[in-house]
């Protein structure tokens, strides 16, 4: 009996640590110090997605394979998005024939002022809405605007943040267009 | 005489020096719009490694935080802590932030942020800023994140959690 009574009283301790140390993961694992972030990304591969553009149809990275992909993550909040985002219409023209393809991902909470600012724009390349989840899996997207380069291969070449120079972007995307 | 030189030299050097540090102060906090972030007072803000000094130190008075930009990217990271209150630049964001606070006292240490792009671009913290002095709070940091919320906090290895 007394045997039982002190058998009982470790199952209830080994509950409680249990316990405890379940507590302590699940702390642990939301409260995260290390943010994975997109520079990581450099020279890997991209992370394929399936996403439904703001026109209805599919779009997932895999359909432009063999393309250099311009992936740009941008919101209509964002002022210097909006300065990119005519010159990449433009670039899609202008290199759209050797081979670029340019993605638009909205980081934007709702659809309805991504969809009326891309009609404004009228951007000629797909756009979709992205989340927390898209953001996680390119490494985390804390910040706008951010432009990733693609190469023909899927891996990603160059990472672009913040107010940025177009020039360098531009003259990577002519540099990668002559790569196989 | 050659003390003399040498020492004008130095002025000149640090008038020069000084000038050109108030040149480029001027234009980062030039105001772009009467609620840009760039028109918050600087003695209002509050730098990332002082407020995250203030969380870790033991029996300081923590102050609320708030996240008032998007809610896309407060899902991804967002100070550990820190609630959604909002997008500064709507006006559902400031009634959102508004209505939050409704009922707190006045003298409540009040922390907002947003980091959603650079610090003069930023269109949330600027209309926040601004619903909350009007409400009469007299205790408002607003933190200054100088590029975005991920190179100037998460990267600094700061805590930060994931999700709505």
């Amino acid at each position: 009996m007394r045997l039982d009574d002190s058998a009982i009283r470790a199952a209830r301790s080994f509950r409680r640590m249990l316990l405890a140390v379940l507590v302590c993961v699940s702390v642990a694992s939301a409260t995260s110090r290390a943010v994975p972030r997109a520079q990581n990304l450099l020279n890997k591969k991209a992370p394929g997605f399936a996403l439904t553009d703001l026109s209805g149809q599919s779009l997932t990275l895999a359909q432009f394979e063999g393309k250099v992909v311009l992936l740009n993550f941008w919101a209509t909040w964002c002022a210097p998005c909006q300065v990119e985002m005519p010159v990449f219409a433009a670039w899609q023209r202008k290199y759209g024939p050797q081979g670029l393809q340019i993605i638009g991902i909205s980081m934007d909470d709702e659809v309805g002022p991504a969809r009326s600012l891309a009609a404004t724009l009228q951007l000629n390349y797909p756009v979709a809405m992205g989340d927390e989840r898209l953001g996680a899996r390119y490494g985390g997207v804390l910040g706008l605007p951010l432009t990733l380069l693609i190469d023909r291969n899927g891996i990603v070449r160059s990472r672009f943040q913040g107010e940025t120079d177009l020039k360098p972007i531009e003259r990577q995307v002519a540099a990668l267009l002559t790569q196989p | 005489m050659r003390f003399s030189l040498s020492k004008r030299a130095v002025m000149v050097a640090v008038l020069a020096m000084l000038c050109s540090l108030q040149g480029r102060a001027a234009s980062q906090w030039a105001p772009l719009s009467p609620a840009s972030a760039s028109s918050i007072p600087q003695s209002q803000l509050i730098q990332p490694d002082e407020l995250n000094q203030l969380l870790h130190t033991r029996g300081a008075e923590k102050p609320l935080i708030l996240q008032v930009g998007s809610h896309v990217l407060f899902a991804q990271a967002h100070i550990a802590g820190s609630e959604y209150a909002g997008p500064g630049s709507q006006d559902a964001g400031v009634q959102q932030l508004r209505a939050r606070l409704a009922s707190l006292p006045r003298k409540t240490l009040i922390v907002i942020y947003c980091g959603c792009c650079p610090w003069s671009r930023c269109p949330n913290v600027g209309p926040a800023y601004k619903a909350l002095t009007e409400m009469g709070f007299t205790r408002v940091k607003v933190l200054y994140l100088a590029d975005n919320l991920g190179a100037d906090w998460a990267d600094k290895g700061f805590p930060v959690e994931t999700g709505r």
